[in-house]
């Protein structure tokens, strides 16, 4: 079967879920699952010896699922911690739905040859177990869900979480729970907020127990049935980065200045926009020439959004962004920020991005930045599978602030090293082209064909302009026509779009 | 004026990923090294890379250099046949010190023209000059050949050559530049700075910039796109100045209209040089786009 895309969608993968259509074609009432809650009562303690303790008294049992958050990055320990211990345990048959898989969870692949976890839902996948992944190592297809979708699923039941182990950089022993006031601190702890308020059995794992109460919170007491300390939760340098540094890289400073050119001149640059760009080289840089431009005219955005770093907490300091939403957070100035600055608010992933709640931030955003590992001549984007179809990224907020966004912009070189990024078809669809407005790249930009408003306002603006398919000849005159991918029939990861859609899948690679 | 040289960007021609998107960065010329940037194992490759990246890759208007190996190497005149069969613009000669220097190369230029068809004189050269020698014979070298466009200084083996080093004001050079300026006018070509090493020291960069502006050269040698912007921006003339360009002009119209042999502009007389200087002034606006934009702002 093929959605509205053209992607082949093989039937048997569907079950229940529709096809993808077009960005906000659902709009039926849901009913909002609810979490199960046994009562604490005076004089219980939450607080156990091990982590061994709370998977037994949270009664994990075999088919159940479990959940993580990604806010410690690369520098996370409790993952596979847990996963370790429950396979001890002798527990099998679960699903493991963490809100982002990275290169540091490869001890997995372990636990899914031994039947511990048979499916897994998550934003990203890279690393050894993305490559076993994407080589056939699970029976039962990956479903890739963007961090809006994610939160669109649990809060309608789609993902129905068992038992939550949620790592926090500090808490007391009552689970009022924080990003901040430890010794490895990621500061918004946005994504697991709705694991938290969603799942039955929520344990809050932490090295750094403060006296009671640890406020504020970003995870309440309220919420939590047990508190467990260990010894570290995680490596500091890999879960914040101490300073993000500007590139210095030619190139992108180049698609950097061109993108905010794009969006100083798009009519969407005027006092009280807002806008969110991404964590890679030429997103940062595209922070630091928009700065330059608000003080030249007087313009100071009403808020920011995102995962956060350097460049746009100092904007707020400046005074130049009136208020940062914050999801997720990429280095030690905005964990700084976050407890310091009053109007720099942590927000969960629904409140982020969820297309199925009465009104997401995103719904509210004037301009997103975002990257591509791959843009093809109908704009759809790939920011999941490599040029060799392996799986080897995330989808992120993509689809979401792509689809909420008025003006959304690709920023992506033309080409990596012998590979063309603008290509006839990408590999894998993450985000549809309809919610595309601008690609940018170091040659010049390329506008949808749909926004004629654009393509007439960008005709006396001095930029080199484009047709997506000109840049894509460009690409390929110089390093020829790629051959396919050889694929197999197999599929290891389905892709949901945000509404929980299937916008694409991916196959085993031969 | 022929063409603006504002900015050469030298690129090492063994390295793909560099000349194979240098132009996007908007450099006046682009230079391609096959000499000191790459390694005598690598010099068959770079040739190779160089000569395939012209005839396959879109520059658009950007011209296009070549600097070589000497002659006196065992890969010279292979550069040069390759290069002129590519179609290369300019053949750039390293090490110049004396008119016989130029005289060889044209010679198998003009070989390798007639051999293959080209239009023999038009594969430009441009020498440079990296020796006491070399700048003691600046004027003889500048005027040996039509061929040339223009006359560059390398200076880091002439200040080692004048047992000196690099410094911040640029003393140890004066001698050269202002000798390598002189002889480029005297000869009516385009005289081009040495390049500026230390790519995280922008403000070091703009000085030197000044000072080469004001000695008189047409650019600069640059070896990040980094350095590209503040070249154009320090030669890039002011709103003011192109203002009273554009008065120097209008006035020198009025007078040939009425046929009036002395001009004046609010009482001071103009004489031709500095009429000269109010076109090179606009031609400099121009091409740098900013000329267009003033002319509408005033009306």
């Amino acid at each position: 079967m093929k959605n509205s895309i053209g992607r082949e969608i093989p039937e048997e993968i569907l079950n229940g879920k529709k096809l993808y259509e077009r960005p906000f074609s659902r709009d039926e009432e849901i009913v909002k699952a609810a979490p199960k809650v046994k009562p604490v009562n005076p004089y219980d303690s939450k607080l156990l010896g091990s982590i061994e303790e709370a998977i037994v008294k949270s009664g994990l049992k075999d088919g159940m699922t479990i959940s993580f958050h990604h806010h410690f990055r690369a520098g996370d320990y409790i993952l596979n911690m847990v996963v370790d211990t429950i396979a001890k345990l002798g527990i099998k048959d679960l699903t493991l739905a963490s809100s982002s898989l990275s290169s540091v969870h490869a001890p997995l692949i372990e636990h899914i040859k031994n039947g511990v976890i048979t499916k897994i839902t998550t934003s990203g996948l890279r690393g050894g177990l993305a490559e076993d992944i994407s080589k056939g190592l699970m029976k039962e297809p990956v479903i890739i869900r963007s961090h809006g979708g994610r939160a669109r699923a649990i809060e309608n039941g789609e993902i129905k979480i068992d038992v939550a182990f949620l790592g926090a950089p500090s808490s007391d022993e009552y689970g009022n729970a924080s990003g901040s006031r430890g010794t490895a601190n990621c500061g918004s702890l946005g994504y697991a907020k709705i694991d938290a308020q969603y799942a039955d059995k929520v344990i809050i794992i932490t090295d750094c127990l403060v006296d009671f109460p640890n406020m504020p919170a970003s995870i309440l007491q309220t919420n939590v049935d047990y508190v467990v300390k260990i010894d570290e939760i995680g490596d500091p340098a890999g879960i914040a980065s101490g300073a993000t540094r500007y590139t210095k890289n030619p190139k992108e400073l180049l698609i950097a200045e061109y993108a905010s050119k794009v969006i100083t001149e798009s009519g969407y640059f005027k006092d009280d926009f807002s806008f969110q760009t991404g964590t890679g080289g030429a997103s940062l840089a595209v922070t630091r020439f928009l700065r330059d431009e608000m003080i030249n005219k007087g313009i100071k955005a009403k808020f920011a959004l995102g995962g956060i770093t350097k460049p746009m907490v100092e904007l707020l300091e400046e005074g130049l962004i009136k208020n940062i939403f914050d999801v997720q957070d990429f280095d030690l100035s905005a964990v700084d920020s976050i407890s310091k600055n009053t109007n720099h608010y942590e927000i969960d992933s629904s409140f982020y991005a969820n297309p199925h709640n009465k009104g997401c931030i995103a719904n509210k955003l004037d301009v997103v930045v975002l990257s591509a590992l791959e843009i093809d001549t109908d704009f759809n984007v790939n920011v999941m599978t490599g040029s060799d179809g392996v799986l080897r990224g995330a989808s992120g907020g993509h689809c979401d602030t792509a689809a909420c966004a008025k003006l959304t912009i690709i920023v992506t070189p033309l080409v990596r090293g012998r590979i063309p990024c603008v290509v006839d078809s990408v590999n894998t669809v993450i985000t549809p082209g309809e919610s595309i407005d601008v690609l940018v790249t170091e040659l010049g930009i390329a506008i949808n064909p749909r926004r004629l408003d654009l393509i007439e306002k960008f005709k006396n603006v001095k930029i080199p302009v484009y047709s997506i398919d000109e840049l894509k000849e460009k690409a390929y005159k110089v390093l020829g026509t790629p051959d396919k991918i050889q694929y197999d029939d197999q599929v290891i990861a389905v892709v949901e779009y945000r509404d929980g859609s299937v916008i694409d899948v991916v196959r085993k690679i031969k | 004026m022929e063409r603006l040289r504002r900015t050469m960007m030298f690129v090492p021609g063994s390295n793909p990923g560099m000349v194979k998107e240098a132009y996007i960065y908007g450099a006046d010329s682009l230079m391609f090294d096959l000499e000191d940037a790459v390694a005598v194992t690598e010099k068959d490759a770079a040739r190779f890379l160089v000569y395939n990246a012209l005839k396959t890759i879109d520059y658009g208007t950007t011209e296009l250099v070549v600097r070589i190996n000497g002659l006196d190497t065992p890969f010279g005149r292979d550069d040069i046949e390759a290069m002129v069969r590519a179609g290369v613009d300019v053949i750039r000669l390293p090490k110049t010190e004396r008119k016989e220097d130029i005289e060889e190369v044209e010679a198998v230029i003009e070989e390798v023209e007639r051999k293959i068809g080209r239009e023999v004189g038009s594969t430009k050269m441009m020498a440079a000059v990296e020796s006491p020698i070399g700048v003691i014979n600046a004027y003889q070298i500048a005027s040996s050949s039509k061929r040339l466009i223009g006359i560059a200084l390398g200076a880091e083996d002439y200040v080692t050559n004048m047992k000196t080093k690099r410094y911040p004001d640029g003393m140890e050079l004066l001698g050269a530049r202002t000798q390598i300026v002189i002889a480029a006018r005297a000869a009516g070509i385009y005289a081009l700075d040495t390049v500026y090493s230390n790519v995280d020291n922008e403000e070091g960069f703009r000085n030197e910039v000044e000072l080469i502006k004001e000695l008189g050269f047409d650019g600069k040698s640059v070896i990040n796109p980094r350095q590209i912007k503040p070249v154009c921006e320090i030669f890039t003339p002011t709103a003011q100045e192109i203002k009273k360009s554009i008065d120097v002009k209008r006035a020198a119209q009025d007078a040939l209209e009425r046929g009036l042999g002395v001009i004046s502009l609010n009482g001071k007389m103009i004489d031709k040089p500095i009429i000269e200087r109010a076109e090179r002034v606009l031609q400099l606006a121009a091409a740098a786009g900013v000329y267009e934009e003033v002319m509408e702002n005033e009306k």
